[in-house]
């Protein structure tokens, strides 16, 4: 913890502040606000009742006015303090308001019903987190669902193209054979290509296979990817032939070398790629748009997007639920970011 | 038996002809090294005999056996590389045992091999250990004893020592023929140190270019050498070539003007033909009159022994190997005599020895 504060808190200057410090952490903290405001605002916003969400201007912490229970009432009302007239400084609990005049009730005296103007009472808010917006996820939305359709497609589609890449790498890097190099060469050529220009024979070939409106449709067509063959690729030439060698001498199989040796050697290179793959499946939004039209099917992506309808937008459960979209893969991001850095590092060759 | 043949082995890389045709034959428990500058093709052959290497022609025989098709896992061999090629993610027991494991090899079997070979090679108390946590001496064990624990029928090594410093090298030098000696196995053992080669091997196969050279043991080789390219790989330091006309009967005149006289027997050459004197630095001794003189151009004092590297008049470099210790000006002449007896004698245009047998 103590080295952690001395690592946020390390100056150039001794003592005191050096320029640099200045403009180091200024823009630091530039950065910081750049790439969390928007997080921190949709997270607190995900907590603010409909009504706040629509109140100009904004504010920044969710708040809800509060409520007086009043004794011979059954329901509390909303609790106001007046601010002009006789009964300045007091609660009441407002029962009516109509064309600029409200009826209000001092909570001591529940009987009386007093009639003030608009401009006297002041509403009494307290921070309320509105958590209903969540818990309506799951009484009115099937997101448990939509959670597991994301879910399969993301852990189905990683594995699926986390093999098949690595194969192609593997027969890529170390094998010689005629025309490997042009193999490679369409390989990465494929990368010049648009997804958009594909997107409809894509789509041709995933309804004649009857993938149309499957899961299986959204993880076949991306099982492999030349991005994924070319990062293993370059980090398998690494790893020297003799060790390949010596495990031929062992007597392994070229399946058992491939998979005692070069998948455990390529580690750092394949957790790279399963982090990207991770968050492009999981993230994903066109193809699945495409493929998959009924609700039952629909990843979260397509979720949050059915709640932008052409009328009106359910901003409280699509706030929300954006919130729960996030959660996985900045967890899976936070455990996993260390392998980003010095898997990238590594494949640049030693 | 474990008798290795090979018969007019062939390696080209499309149209270079890499290996040239060699015909050698081990014998079984015979500790052979191939020895030759780099680029000569020793460890391509040596890749050919284990299988890694496919061969363009000629045949492999092992026991008998034509290999050339048997893939090299099951010809019975067991390699150990220039850069020991551990497995780097599995510990030293783990690298031992992989070979054993993909034969099926019983549990119970693995670990007594495993602790057997570990206990002779000393590497029992790193068995745990991944291999980027030993020592390059401590690593060179563990890939000898990868290959030892297979029991197979012949050892191949590539350069094994080229990766540890001077002393380790000598013991270890001094380890793998005492693990010959134990294990009486056939060794095939390829350097480009020649001391290496005259100090392990029974029988040195010298390669240059793809071709054999010469096949025969140590002293064989040193005594006899059949031409001018074994004459001057072979010994440390180099052997004095000196060039010449005969011009009469037992006589040769060097380029520099100076007579020598030839011996008198053992050779066969005749007057007017252009030969090269090879003399060791060690049959040169200081005389104090004599016909050849030297330009004293450096000297190296080793305490008990002393080079002298000097030139003859030409500039032609020579070198001189003197017991003890001995007082030299850089610049000044020095007499010499060539110990007639000890010359070796080859013909200047083709290298090929003189000697007759």
């Amino acid at each position: 913890m103590g080295r952690v504060f001395s690592f946020l808190t390390a100056t150039r200057g001794k003592g005191r502040l050096h320029w640099t410090d200045w403009v180091s952490y200024a823009y630091l903290i530039f950065g910081i606000f750049l790439m969390f405001a928007p997080v921190v605002w949709l997270v607190l916003s995900s907590f603010k009742s409909a009504n706040e969400l629509d109140r100009f201007p904004p504010r920044f912490l969710p708040y809800a006015q509060e409520t007086v229970e009043i004794d011979g009432l059954d329901d509390p009302l909303l609790a106001f303090t007046v601010i002009d007239g006789d009964l300045t400084g007091q609660v009441v609990g407002q029962t009516r308001r109509a064309a600029g005049r409200a009826e209000v009730i001092v909570p001591s005296n529940p009987d009386e019903r007093i009639r003030l103007t608009v401009d006297q009472l002041e509403p009494i808010e307290g921070v309320a987190f509105a958590t209903e917006n969540y818990t309506q996820l799951f009484e009115r939305f099937n997101f448990l669902r939509f959670f597991w359709n994301s879910t399969f497609i993301t852990i189905t589609a990683t594995l699926l193209m986390l093999l098949v890449n690595s194969m192609a790498a593997f027969a890529l890097s170390k094998y010689e054979f005629k025309g490997r190099t042009s193999v490679l060469l369409i390989v990465i050529g494929t990368l010049m290509i648009p997804q958009t220009v594909v997107l409809v024979p894509l789509f041709l070939i995933v309804t004649e296979l009857g993938m149309f409106n499957s899961l299986w449709g959204v993880i076949i067509p991306g099982a492999a990817t030349p991005t994924g063959v070319f990062l293993l690729r370059q980090y398998m030439i690494t790893i020297p032939d003799e060790i390949l060698d010596a495990a031929r001498m062992d007597k392994a199989s070229e399946w058992k070398i491939f998979w005692r040796i070069i998948i455990p050697l390529s580690a750092p290179a394949i957790a790279v790629l399963a982090i990207l793959a991770i968050m492009w499946r999981w993230n994903d939004f066109l193809w699945p748009l495409i493929v998959l039209t009924r609700t039952e099917n629909f990843t979260l992506q397509l979720a949050l997007n059915s709640f932008q309808g052409e009328l009106q937008t359910d901003w409280p459960s699509l706030l929300a639920m954006t919130v729960l979209t996030l959660l996985p893969i900045a967890a899976v991001f936070m455990f996993l970011q260390k392998y980003i850095a010095t898997g990238i590092a590594s494949t640049g060759g030693k | 038996m474990a008798r290795v043949e090979l018969k007019k082995i062939k390696k080209s890389y499309g149209p270079v002809e890499v290996i040239k045709g060699i015909d050698l034959d081990i014998q079984h428990g015979e500790f052979c090294v191939f020895v030759g500058p780099s680029g000569c093709g020793k460890s391509t052959l040596l890749r050919m005999i284990s299988g890694l290497e496919p061969i363009s022609g000629g045949d492999i025989v092992i026991e008998e056996e034509i290999v050339n098709d048997v893939a090299a896992a099951d010809r019975g061999l067991a390699m150990v590389f220039q850069s020991y090629a551990l497995y780097p993610h599995m510990s030293v027991r783990q690298n031992l045992s992989f070979g054993l494991e993909n034969i099926r090899t019983p549990k119970s079997e693995i670990k007594k091999k495993i602790d057997q070979v570990a206990t002779m090679l000393q590497i029992d108390m790193l068995l745990d250990r991944k291999p980027k946590d030993l020592s390059g001496g401590q690593r060179q064990r563990v890939a000898i004893g990868r290959a030892v624990v297979r029991e197979p029928r012949v050892f191949l090594f590539d350069e094994p020592l080229s990766n540890l410093d001077a002393e380790l090298r000598v013991d270890m030098r001094g380890e793998i023929t005492a693990l010959h000696r134990r294990l009486g196995n056939t060794m095939i053992y390829v350097t480009h140190d020649q001391v290496e080669a005259m100090t392990m091997a029974d029988k040195i196969a010298v390669l240059r270019l793809g071709e054999l050279e010469q096949f025969g043991r140590p002293l064989e080789l040193y005594n006899r050498p059949k031409n001018i390219f074994v004459a001057g790989f072979i010994g440390s330091p180099k052997m004095n070539f000196l060039n010449g006309t005969v011009t009469g009967t037992n006589l040769i005149t060097l380029e520099t003007g100076e007579n020598m006289p030839l011996p008198t027997a053992g050779f066969s050459y005749q007057t007017g033909a252009n030969l090269t004197v090879g003399i060791r630095p060690n049959h040169i001794a200081l005389a104090n009159d004599a016909a050849i003189n030297i330009t004293v151009k450096s000297v190296e004092q080793l305490g008990g022994e002393s080079y002298v590297y000097g030139a003859l008049k030409d500039g032609t470099p020579l070198t001189v190997h003197l017991s003890g210790q001995i007082e030299l000006q850089i610049g000044q002449d020095l007499p010499i005599a060539i110990q007639l007896e000890k010359i070796h004698l080859f013909d200047t245009d083709t290298g090929v020895s003189l000697r007759e047998n």
